[in-house]
């Protein structure tokens, strides 16, 4: 028992070993299961299942893929595979993304014309699409909970929800804004 | 055509900031009312679809690829909608993680992350508010949030209890 004692005290945060395959099913999975939206499902597979990061650099890489030009969950899955495994890894992780959606859309669209107009379809479709709004609020709030609060951090997040979610200002105007006030409190904050 | 298509939703993909729904009513523009490629009602099952069905709302740049141009199209929209951006992404991320760990560099990542909890929350209120047909439909919304913050249930049995109060209302209601 003793002898195990040397390999406890290895880094704690040694480099995960996240092959290709990994990154190509865990985004197959966020890519399937997203209806509506795959935002939730990035925090829950790689937070919460595969533990890849904790909440604290999942939100640093989320924020990057945010401000980020192009769809958010594409910078993700580009980011966290590049992360593990670099370009081929980001490769794996888009296609994993990508491929199974769109042939099932492709699919749904050369079979059906587009969706169903069946009234049970568009009810599970309504009940679905307020659940999946719920997610996203849930993931955001989650994410909030796990950091260390401060006024810093509650003060941006409001000011943030405040202009895109409810003033509805355009992104693009509220990012260019927002980002260097955010670094600059940020640096203003770590003052020793 | 393809040369079009692959021009257009590369320039459309630049301006997705905060997802595919920033650059619906340009690409509508774009395909229904200049190019004259596609109808109204078309464009909108193909965003439906691109809401609904499983996978990244930003599909709706393929399947627009894929009407306009069918596998070709399809090809071509994908790699535009993906391989720009991502390039960007990818030398933002390098540049990121292999910088010195400087005290800028800190606060850069320390002040990006308040920024992505504020902008998810504001895109679940945007989508509270687009999914909010009646009371239920909030209930819902409130039930799926809580739910996920304070148990550890897998969402996927959120999402299908969602769907199935949906339909089993539409059974019950007269």
């Amino acid at each position: 028992m003793l002898n195990e004692a040397p390999a406890q005290a290895a880094p704690a945060r040694a480099k995960l070993d996240v092959t290709h395959a990994a990154l190509f099913f865990a985004f197959l999975k966020m890519g399937l299961l997203g209806f509506g939206g795959v935002a939730p499902w990035v925090r829950q597979v790689i937070v919460e299942e595969r533990r890849w990061m904790d909440d604290r650099e999942f939100a640093a890489l989320l924020g990057l893929s945010q401000i980020l030009p192009g769809a958010n969950t594409l910078n993700t899955a580009v980011l966290v595979g590049d992360r593990f495994r670099g370009i081929s890894g980001a490769a794996a992780a888009v296609f994993g993304l990508m491929a199974m959606p769109l042939a099932i859309a492709v699919a749904i669209v050369e079979l059906y014309g587009a969706v169903s107009q069946n009234p049970y379809v568009a009810a599970a479709i309504a009940g679905a699409g307020a659940g999946a709004a719920g997610l996203v609020i849930g993931t955001g709030l989650k994410i909030a909970r796990n950091l260390k609060l401060s006024l810093r951090i509650i003060l941006v997040t409001l000011v943030t929800f405040v202009a895109v979610g409810i003033l509805r200002l355009p992104l693009v105007w509220v990012i260019l804004c927002l980002v260097p006030l955010s670094i600059a409190a940020a640096y203003w904050d770590q003052a020793p | 055509m393809l040369l079009h298509i692959g021009i257009l939703i590369t320039g459309l993909s630049f301006l997705a900031f905060g997802g595919a729904n920033a650059i619906v009513p340009e690409l509508h523009r774009q395909v229904v009312d200049v190019m004259g490629a596609m109808t109204d009602s078309d464009f909108t099952n193909l965003f439906a679809l691109a809401q609904t069905a499983p996978g990244p709302n930003v599909m709706i740049l393929s399947l627009v690829g894929w009407r306009l141009g069918g596998a070709a199209g399809l090809a071509v929209a994908t790699a535009a909608t993906v391989i720009p951006t991502s390039l960007v992404a990818l030398a933002a991320g390098r540049f990121l993680s292999r910088a010195e760990d400087t005290r800028a560099l800190k606060a850069v990542k320390a002040g990006l992350v308040p920024l992505a909890v504020g902008l998810i929350l504001a895109s679940g209120f945007v989508l509270a508010r687009a999914a909010d047909r009646d009371a239920l439909t909030v209930v819902i919304t409130l039930i799926a949030a809580l739910a996920l913050l304070l148990t550890r249930i897998n969402p996927i049995w959120l999402m299908a209890g969602a769907a199935g109060i949906g339909v089993a209302l539409r059974v019950l209601s007269p």
